[in-house]
Order: C-alpha cells, then sequence, then structure tokens
C-alpha cells in the first residue's frame, strides 16, 4: 500500500511541477499515460522488450557460467591464482568502454550485445564466487578429507554448495548490470530493443515515448531482480 | 592400538608473531575399546593434538600409529567429531551420514542409536543444538572407524543438555566398545565417561599425570555423587593445578 501511495506521490509533483513550469519538451502525466495506451496497443514495443529480454538472457547466461565455472576453479586449484590477477585488470574497464570496441568486432547488432551484456554480468558473478569458494571454512575441507570425499563430489557436493549464497549474491548484482549494460549498448550500437527505442524516441523528439521506455526499463529491471530473489528461495532452501 | 611417540609441535612463525612451541614429547598409548579422555586447560593445545591424530597437522617431531600404521593425512580409519558445528548445513540428515557412508542400512541403524531415525529429512539448521552433536556422532560412527576422536564436542552446550549427552554417549560407547579419545577441559566429564585421563600441562604442553577410572559402563549420572568419584577430581583438580 505504502509503495502505491509513494508512486501516486512522484505521479502528482511531476504534474505539480510540470503544470507550474510548462515545457514543451516534457508532457504532461495524461500525455504519458496515452502515449503508454497507444504504446500498449501496438506490436512494436514487445518487439523492442523481447528483443533486449532475449539479449540478456543469452549474454546473463554465458556470463553465469563461465562466471560461476572460473570463480570456483580459480579458488579451488591455487596454482591457477595468476589468471585471476588478469580477470582483475579488466574488471574496472566499465563495459560502455567496450562498446566501441564490440561494435569493431561484431559489428552493429545482437553479437555486440551479448557481448557487453556479458561483461557486465560476469565481474560481480565470478568475483562473489571466487570469494565464496576461497572462504570454504576448514572444518568443512577436514571433515570431507577424513571421510575420503572424492575431489569431484567435494566440488559439486560441499564447494559449489557452500558457495551457492555468494553466487546468488553475484547473480543479483550480475542482472542488474547486465540489464544496465544491454539497455547502454542498445543505444549506441543497436538497430533493436528498449535502448535502441529510447533513442529513436530522442531523434524524434517524442519525449513521452521516451519516458515510457524509462518506466519500462525500470519495471523489468525490477522483476528480473525478483526473478533472481525468487529463485534464490527456492533453491536455497536450508536456511 | 593407537601409539602417540615423541610428538611435538610449533606454530610457524607468521607476520610480527614468533614460533611457538605447542605440544613437546607427548607419548601415550590407547588400547582397543578404551576411553581416554585428555585433559588440559583452553588454550594449552589440546585441539592442536586431535588434528595431529587426525592428521589435519604434520608434527615436527614424532608420529602416531593406528593398529601400526603411521598416520599421515586424513582417514576414515579415525574421524573426529568437533568442538565447532561440523554438519553440512545444506544436505539433510541422511545427506550428511550417505557422505560418509553410502550403506542405507548402516544409515538407518546409527541414526536410530543417537535418537535421530525421525529426522531424517531435517536441515542441521532445523535441529537442536543436542541433536545437532548426535548427528555429528552417528555421522563419525556409520563409517566404523577404528578410533573416534571427540574434540569438546559439547562445549558449546549448556549443563542439562550436556548431562543427557554424556548418558547417550556412555551408552552408544558401551555398546559399540569404539576406541574413543575425548579431548575437554571438563573434569567431570572426562570423569565420567573415561576409563583412563591423561593430563597435559606445561609450557609447552605435555603429559603431566595419568589416571585411570574404575567405574563400569554403562554409566548412570548418580556416579557422580559418589566419594570414589569425588576423589577422583580432587585428585585430578591438584595435579591439573
Amino acid at each position: 500500500m505504502k509503495k502505491v501511495l509513494l508512486i501516486i506521490l512522484v505521479i502528482a509533483i511531476y504534474q505539480a511541477v510540470n503544470s507550474l513550469f510548462p515545457n514543451s519538451y516534457f508532457p504532461s502525466v495524461f500525455q504519458i499515460f496515452e502515449a503508454l495506451l497507444k504504446n500498449l496497443s501496438s506490436r512494436e514495443i514487445y518487439l523492442h522488450i523481447f528483443t533486449s529480454l532475449l539479449r540478456i538472457l543469452i549474454g546473463f547466461s554465458i556470463a553465469s557460467i563461465t562466471g560461476i565455472s572460473l570463480g570456483l576453479i580459480l579458488a579451488y586449484d591455487q596454482r591457477l591464482k595468476d589468471i585471476k590477477l588478469y580477470i582483475e585488470l579488466l574488471r574496472p574497464i566499465p563495459p560502455i568502454a567496450w562498446i566501441p570496441i564490440a561494435i569493431i568486432i561484431f559489428g552493429l547488432g545482437n553479437a555486440s550485445a551479448y557481448f557487453i551484456v556479458f561483461l557486465g554480468a560476469f565481474f560481480p558473478i565470478f568475483t562473489n564466487t571466487y570469494f565464496g569458494a576461497i572462504s570454504v571454512p576448514h572444518i568443512y575441507k577436514n571433515v570431507a578429507s577424513s571421510f575420503e570425499v572424492s575431489k569431484f563430489k567435494y566440488f559439486l557436493k560441499i564447494l559449489l554448495f557452500f558457495c551457492l549464497p555468494y553466487i546468488f549474491s553475484g547473480l543479483k548484482i550480475g542482472i542488474g548490470m547486465a540489464w544496465m549494460s544491454v539497455i547502454a549498448a542498445e543505444l549506441i550500437g543497436a538497430q533493436s530493443g528498449l535502448g535502441y527505442y529510447i533513442q529513436l524516441n530522442r531523434l524524434l523528439l517524442q519525449t513521452d515515448n521516451i519516458i515510457i521506455g524509462m518506466i519500462l526499463i525500470g519495471i523489468i529491471g525490477n522483476l528480473l531482480q525478483k526473478l533472481i530473489e525468487f529463485a534464490e528461495e527456492k533453491i536455497i532452501v536450508w536456511n | 592400538m593407537i601409539h602417540i611417540k615423541n610428538i611435538s609441535f610449533n606454530y610457524p612463525a607468521g607476520n610480527h608473531i614468533k614460533e611457538k612451541p605447542v605440544l613437546t614429547g607427548i607419548n601415550f598409548s590407547i588400547k582397543d575399546g578404551e576411553f581416554v579422555s585428555v585433559l588440559g586447560r583452553s588454550g594449552c593445545g589440546k585441539t592442536t593434538l586431535a588434528n595431529i591424530l587426525a592428521g589435519y597437522l604434520t608434527p615436527q617431531t614424532g608420529e602416531v600409529l593406528i593398529n601400526n600404521i603411521k598416520v599421515k593425512k586424513p582417514g576414515k580409519n579415525r574421524i573426529v567429531v568437533n568442538q565447532e558445528n561440523d554438519l553440512f548445513p545444506w544436505m539433510t540428515v541422511w545427506e550428511n551420514m550417505k557422505l560418509a557412508n553410502s550403506n542405507e542400512k548402516e544409515i538407518n541403524k546409527y541414526l536410530k542409536l543417537v535418537n535421530l531415525k525421525d529426522y531424517k529429512q531435517y536441515f542441521p539448521n532445523h535441529l537442536s543444538g543436542g541433536m545437532k552433536k548426535r548427528l555429528s556422532l552417528a555421522r563419525a560412527l556409520v563409517v566404523n572407524p577404528d578410533f573416534l576422536i571427540l574434540d569438546e564436542p559439547f562445549d558449546s552446550l549448556d549443563y542439562r543438555i550436556r548431562e543427557v549427552l554424556h548418558i547417550e554417549l556412555d551408552r552408544i560407547f558401551s555398546s559399540t566398545k569404539k576406541t574413543t579419545l575425548l579431548v575437554t577441559h571438563d573434569i567431570d566429564e572426562a570423569i565420567f565417561l573415561s576409563d583412563r585421563i591423561i593430563i597435559l600441562g606445561g609450557t609447552p604442553t605435555s603429559v603431566v599425570g595419568q589416571f585411570d577410572i574404575n567405574f563400569l559402563h554403562p554409566r548412570e549420572l548418580s556416579i557422580r555423587k559418589t566419594k570414589k568419584f569425588v576423589q577422583y577430581k580432587d585428585k585430578i583438580k591438584y595435579s591439573y593445578v
């Protein structure tokens, strides 16, 4: 209830400011609502949403698989720890800074977007998994060695499960980063998707559509976050 | 038969920390089917000794022989029940047991022995402190080790639960006759459960005394009020100080 009231309050403030300081660039709440109805009744917006979601699904899945596997392997086998140093060197580079390189390598289109989404999601997933895996308490390692648990079983039944809360923290940060990255990539180097939709409407001076695009980005980003939280609740049942 | 021969252990030097000798010249043996307690003050190196016996730590000098085989690394012939909770929280009671031994008949047997047969599908976080300790014990027993090492297993539990678990442990020991070493700082616990008590003391720590405890197993809590028990306690207290 409080959330709904807050949304109503924000809308009311926007409308009040809009009425007090009329500006041709910023539409009224009613114009936005009208544009929303128009958009929802057209096929175009759904195609943009679907395209963005597909990009995030592919890029985020690749980032999850590689981030979790590499995090576990590099923490498990300390001989490989130098590889982590190289990964750490790439980490501070924001995904958006990779866009020109991505366009040169992959061209304008899906491959570039997958790559940018991958970069956005990979680092938080990898780092969280790695730090989870290196913090396995000695007592678990001792118990496993006493029971002569095989390396494979240790990896799958102890290390992976111990790291799951860390992995989910990484996934939750990663999905947010991935969503921001896909929008950024679409703003610059794509011909479809919600980012492209905003960019297109900027060129057409359709501010109401830009705002609708932004609202949709917020709502979908939030839903993706909730989806990961839901999966976490269903998987980590022992707490 | 377990032989602990001339064990010495130093914690290595680290940043701003000098090398610290913890154990020196520890010698004693444990007969098959004997329950021995190692008694010593907190921080005297009891857990270090337990870790050496388990194979988690390698001593600077000396060796541990279990049935004339030298301990070189951890293994199923000696299992430790730890002071800390050593159960895997993401595994159910059944899965924790199955990690140690996949024989379902054996798992059922030991879950029954510790009265946890009805809790197979529970996660450790849903069990009480006492139940967790019983599960750790059952998991240790299910692999049928030659030697059971109990490292202050009841330390974190309150007095009432400890008493109940002492009775249960004694009952289990009486029925399995498993060679057991209990590491503790609790004199009453050591006398109640053991056939023999080894006292650790000094700096660095060495064996400073040994006492045979002559009570038949299984034991009743009432023996704690007997004159013999009190005499054992006084004797140990004096050698302990």
